[in-house]
């Protein structure tokens, strides 16, 4: 187990280092003038009131390695990195890592509000529909997921927003209300813990904020977890179908046991092993892609739409920046997965 | 296998759906003809992403939706344009009709959705059968052979199914710029590793069978006993599975080009018409709600059929093939 887990902690940084990479390896067509635009927050040209000359320019390229072989390249960017240096964003105005710092909460809050419900939901709702299989219950759930994963996130934003923004007018877009907002970043009346506004509200005893906040983050979180409450709620139900099959599970009716331990003791906890391997990732993988357009649709200012603005506007160290995060957030996912799979099946030891 | 499929109500309606996209998307030119006619066929069956790096000029560029004017209000439908059909899409005195309105800039609806069908038809297809045929090649080869060019290969594939591909997707549009055929490119680039797993697992099984050692008795090549015996005995649920596919791309797709990542605004693309449609989504600020709902309703209402018609379709299909669940059905 132990053993495992090591080698899975070894493996993991090699996929890091391997992706970032890649990622980096893709600038590699670019001539070092090219880069060195990317990599200046004006036009060269016009840098310097016009002043720069190439001879500047030349040292400039030389001062920064930029006509040297990826690898050294790499090395020298990814050494950056390890001490907080992620470049300067024009897009934001600001170096990189303050963006993201700035940023990342926002997007993390709805990524926690959208994940467990999703998770635990879409369990609950695929177990339900293999438990009444082919009866209306599983027939109006498969009907559900089968719309759910057909109607794009950005459709069903746009449809949500027009419903309850549009029409009612409970959900607004955006992360809060003018008011709200000029007191959440007065440091004077309110004091940011966390960065996350429904629990820095909290820990204010601001209860109208909280519900402000609150009010924002409905339509983000349930656009986000729909996608993909679909698709694992599909799986579980296989899964589940597949599992209750099992002799196993005759054996365990035989004995006397409740249905309900039969169900949840000896069919889901069996038919969990692929719902983790598999699904979690995916759903992972979904939200990503998922939080990009959301907080797009949303106007929700969080590192998604920031990432998007990077990309649209050649804000290569932006991009950059947000692929780091992302790719440490896919290794680690997998590691808790491997993790995880040890609990929930016995009979897997990793030794 | 098509007599169950039409049997079943959801799959039966998924195929009555993809067959009217497919006409659709074939009779574009007479459903929405261009403003002026193209002098050759070639320009309105491959887009003018896949020309530009071969021509320096375009001729015509039916892909492109003819714009209203400039400003930016929508224009609701005309119904006097649905007197024929297909709609008319000018009146006798050569005003512009818009059978389904305009989006924002004035984009002409109907136009945009009757050859956007076209553009996301051929950009799945272009995509699968790419993806497709590098998945099949890697795939037998790895699956034939076995020993270390399988384990070469194998791990090329789990590295590449480990990618975050949306991630490297943006970074790939933030170097080189927007445009559907970056997009292409890149999906076929991280799309092909689960099929070339797929198949490999296929060949496994099948290159132990009678027949395939029948024919190295013989001494057939390699690649005679690939193409000829092992292909042809275990392909066809990798084509149909992979065609479904086709949906999701799409899909893919135009959530890239919603988020500006596409071919341009007056780009035939469903995507970037409902990224027009979110501005106007709650109508004019103190007026009617509703006021621009032909913005958001077509383009939304088609993008969700489409998709809805490939899982139907794709549902079905992966019941009838998958062998363990065979009679649960």
């Amino acid at each position: 187990m132990l053993g495992f887990i090591v080698r899975r902690l070894l493996f993991l940084p090699f996929l890091w280092f391997a992706i970032t990479f890649l990622t980096f390896l893709l600038l590699e067509p670019l001539g070092p003038y090219q880069r060195v635009a990317l990599f200046m927050n004006v036009n060269p040209e016009q840098a310097f009131g016009g002043k720069l000359t190439k001879e500047q320019l030349q040292r400039l390229i030389e001062k920064y390695g930029l006509d040297q072989p990826a690898i050294t390249q790499y090395i020298r960017w990814i050494k950056q990195v390890f001490q907080g240096n992620f470049g300067w964003s024009k897009v934001a105005q600001k170096p990189v890592f303050e963006a993201i710092r700035e940023r990342l909460p926002a997007t993390f809050e709805l990524g926690l509000y959208a994940v467990l419900p999703v998770v635990l939901i879409a369990i609950w709702l695929g177990v339900l529909s293999a438990v009444h299989h082919n009866k209306p219950i599983d027939h109006s759930l498969r009907f559900f997921s089968i719309t759910g994963y057909s109607l794009p996130t950005f459709v069903f934003g746009i449809f949500a927003l027009m419903i309850f923004y549009g029409i009612l007018g409970w959900f607004p877009p955006g992360r809060l209300s003018f008011w709200a907002e000029r007191i959440v970043y007065d440091p004077t009346q309110f004091t940011r813990y966390t960065g996350l506004n429904t629990i820095d509200a909290l820990l204010n005893h601001r209860w109208d904020i909280f519900v402000d906040a609150l009010r924002h983050l409905v339509l983000p979180v349930l656009t986000l977890s729909y996608l993909s409450w679909a698709g694992l709620q599909r799986v579980t139900r296989s899964s589940m179908l597949e599992t209750l099959r099992q002799d196993y599970i005759t054996t365990a009716r035989a004995k006397g046991l409740t249905e309900r331990v039969v169900i949840l003791k000896h069919g889901l906890r069996n038919a969990l092993i692929p719902v983790t391997t598999i699904a979690v990732p995916t759903v992972i993988g979904l939200m990503l892609s998922g939080v990009v357009i959301t907080e797009t649709v949303f106007n929700y200012k969080g590192l998604g739409l920031l990432s998007v603005d990077a990309t649209l506007q050649f804000d290569v160290p932006m991009v950059l920046g947000f692929t780091l995060i992302g790719t440490s957030l896919i290794v680690l996912t997998n590691l808790l997965v491997d993790i995880l799979y040890v609990f929930i099946d016995p009979r897997v030891r990793y030794d | 296998m098509l007599k169950r499929l039409l049997k079943n109500p959801l799959s039966l309606t998924g195929i009555v759906l993809l067959a009217i996209f497919f006409f659709v998307a074939l009779a574009a030119p007479w459903l929405a003809p261009p403003a002026k006619p193209c002098p050759s066929f070639v320009y309105y069956i491959v887009p003018d992403w896949i020309l530009r790096p071969f021509m320096k000029e375009l001729p015509c560029e039916p892909f492109r939706i003819p714009r209203d004017g400039f400003r930016a209000t929508p224009l609701p439908p005309d119904l006097q344009a649905w007197t024929t059909f297909p709609p008319r899409l000018k009146d006798e005195s050569g005003k512009m009709l818009h059978p389904l309105g305009t989006t924002e800039n004035r984009y002409d609806i109907w136009y945009g959705l009757v050859w956007g069908t076209r553009t996301a038809l051929i950009a799945g297809i272009l995509i699968v059968g790419c993806t497709l045929l590098i998945g099949i090649i890697l795939g037998s080869i790895s699956g034939y052979f076995g020993g270390w060019v399988d384990s070469v290969l194998m791990r090329g594939v789990d590295f590449v199914l480990a990618l975050p591909t949306f991630l490297m997707t943006l970074v790939i549009l933030s170097i080189w710029g927007r445009g559907l055929d970056k997009i292409v490119l890149v999906d076929i680039l991280f799309g092909w590793a689960g099929y070339a797993r797929f198949v490999r697992g296929i060949i496994l099984s099948v290159r132990e069978r009678e027949f395939v050692s029948g024919a190295k008795a013989l001494g057939a090549s390699h690649w005679h006993i690939i193409f000829r015996h092992v292909l042809p005995n275990s392909i066809y649920p990798v084509l149909i599975l992979a065609s479904l596919d086709i949906g999701s791309i799409v899909l893919g797709l135009s959530g890239l080009s919603f988020l500006g990542l596409g071919q341009g605004e007056d780009y035939a693309d469903w995507g970037q018409m409902i990224a027009f449609a979110r501005n106007r989504i709650v109508g004019v600020a103190g007026g009617d709600v509703m006021q621009y709902w032909y913005t958001w309703v077509f383009p939304g209402m088609t993008i969700t059929l489409f998709v809805l018609a490939w899982n139907l379709l794709g549902d079905a299909v992966r019941d009838i093939l998958d062998p363990r669940l065979r009679g649960t059905h």
